[in-house]
């Protein structure tokens, strides 16, 4: 297996937001704005790449039985780490993401991973695809957050981009923006596919 | 009287207000993946909410027993989560032991409980809001009876979307969140029920 392939295997081709729909308690509650998106990414990213490598590591020591137990433990001391060095150095974000912080223990996406590649592929594998899943999340929430806070607040990043005369949906950055946003982007996905696909049959 | 008018508010926002999945987006993996049929969704519900009641006691007994008499807060998630999902191994063997046909019914739902943000974050949000051990459970109950709501009526509209006329883009994943959508506008309804 090529590196890159594994990475963009994460990145596009198994978004884990958009192609598997895994982990979507997070990505849908703290997409509020573009900021927490990418602040919510990057500490998930960092948990998946961390925790693919050391159970990489130990898989050859976990028996079978008890490898679900043993891998959440991982990722659960890896979720405790990063929640002490986000109320040490950002708290602002630390609150922000609150409740959502612990709960990457729960997220789906880690322990598919872990399961699905970690147990039977390679530390450095592991590694790079741990980095990929959690870019491609890192990506689907910073995207989600972008259109959620432009749409709600008129602003990205904070900066106010619609100016004054525009009048924020505030239903974007409330909990049914979410559901819409999402579902509206899912669809326009399924859309570009259709196409992609009905021109490689024209060529065939 | 004071004490009891609050339990009643607890139970009340942790129903409707703040619902689990409509304004506190925990829970959507299940309500997304078992609300295909009326039935299973009930199932779910039902094996959630037994699942979360038991949690809510045995995390509040673990937080103010051990993890506070040891000064080990920090190792909260990883205490509670090791909980669950003892719990839930529990729970499924016990289950499969007493009835089997309940057992059959459950079956696949079970072991996924343990990977439901719900249960996890119910347990971390009873210790965050302060609650004594009343207020906990009333808390986890009511908020479970709020997802098992909210994955019925959404299975509910789901059996009906399936013989609907879709275009073709917004088939499956796309549809099914939209309508959460729409559902999530009418939980919002209910935000000014308590202060």
């Amino acid at each position: 297996m090529k590196v890159k392939d594994i990475l963009f295997n994460g990145i596009i081709k198994e978004n884990p937001t958009f192609r598997l729909v895994l982990g979507m308690c997070p990505t849908l509650a703290v997409t509020t704005a573009a900021v927490n998106g990418v602040a919510m990414g990057l500490a998930v990213t960092f948990v998946l790449a961390a925790s693919n490598l050391v159970i990489s590591l130990l898989r050859k020591f976990i028996p079978d039985k008890v490898r679900i137990p043993a891998f959440v433990t991982i990722i659960a001391a890896f979720v405790t780490i990063v929640g002490m060095l986000m109320e040490a150095f950002v708290p602002d974000l630390f609150k922000a993401l609150g409740l959502f912080i612990p709960l990457i223990v729960v997220n789906c996406i880690i322990l598919a991973r872990a399961e699905a590649f970690a147990s039977k592929n390679s530390a450095f594998h592991s590694l790079i695809d741990g980095i990929g899943m959690g870019l491609g999340f890192t990506i689907a929430l910073t995207v989600l957050g972008t259109i959620r806070e432009l749409l709600g607040a008129g602003s990205v990043f904070g900066i106010s981009l619609l100016g004054q005369a525009y009048e924020p949906a505030i239903i974007m950055i409330l909990p049914p923006g979410a559901f819409i946003t999402l579902g509206t982007l899912l669809a326009l996905l399924n859309k570009l596919d259709q196409k992609r696909q009905q021109k490689h049959g024209e060529k065939a | 009287m004071e004490y009891v008018s609050k339990i009643f508010l607890i139970l009340l926002s942790s129903i409707l207000v703040n619902n689990f999945i409509m304004s506190r987006f925990l829970g959507i993996c299940p309500f997304l993946g078992v609300s295909k049929r009326v039935s299973t969704a009930v199932g779910m519900g039902a094996a959630v909410t037994f699942v979360i009641a038991m949690a809510s006691l045995i995390t509040y007994l673990a937080h103010y027993f051990i993890l506070v008499p040891l000064k080990i807060e920090y190792m909260q998630t990883l205490a509670f989560i090791l909980i669950i999902a003892a719990l839930v191994q529990f729970v499924e063997m016990v289950i499969q032991k007493t009835s089997p046909s309940l057992y059959q019914a459950l079956g696949v739902y079970l072991p996924l409980i343990t990977t439901n943000c719900a249960v996890l974050g119910v347990a971390i949000l009873n210790i965050e809001e302060k609650y004594d051990l009343l207020q906990t459970l009333v808390n986890g109950i009511g908020g479970a009876l709020g997802f098992t709501l909210a994955i019925v009526l959404f299975a509910g509209i789901r059996e009906r979307l399936e013989s609907a006329d879709i275009p073709e883009p917004f088939k499956g994943f796309p549809i099914a969140m939209i309508t959460a959508g729409l559902m999530s506008v009418a939980f919002l309804g209910f935000q000014g029920l308590i202060k």
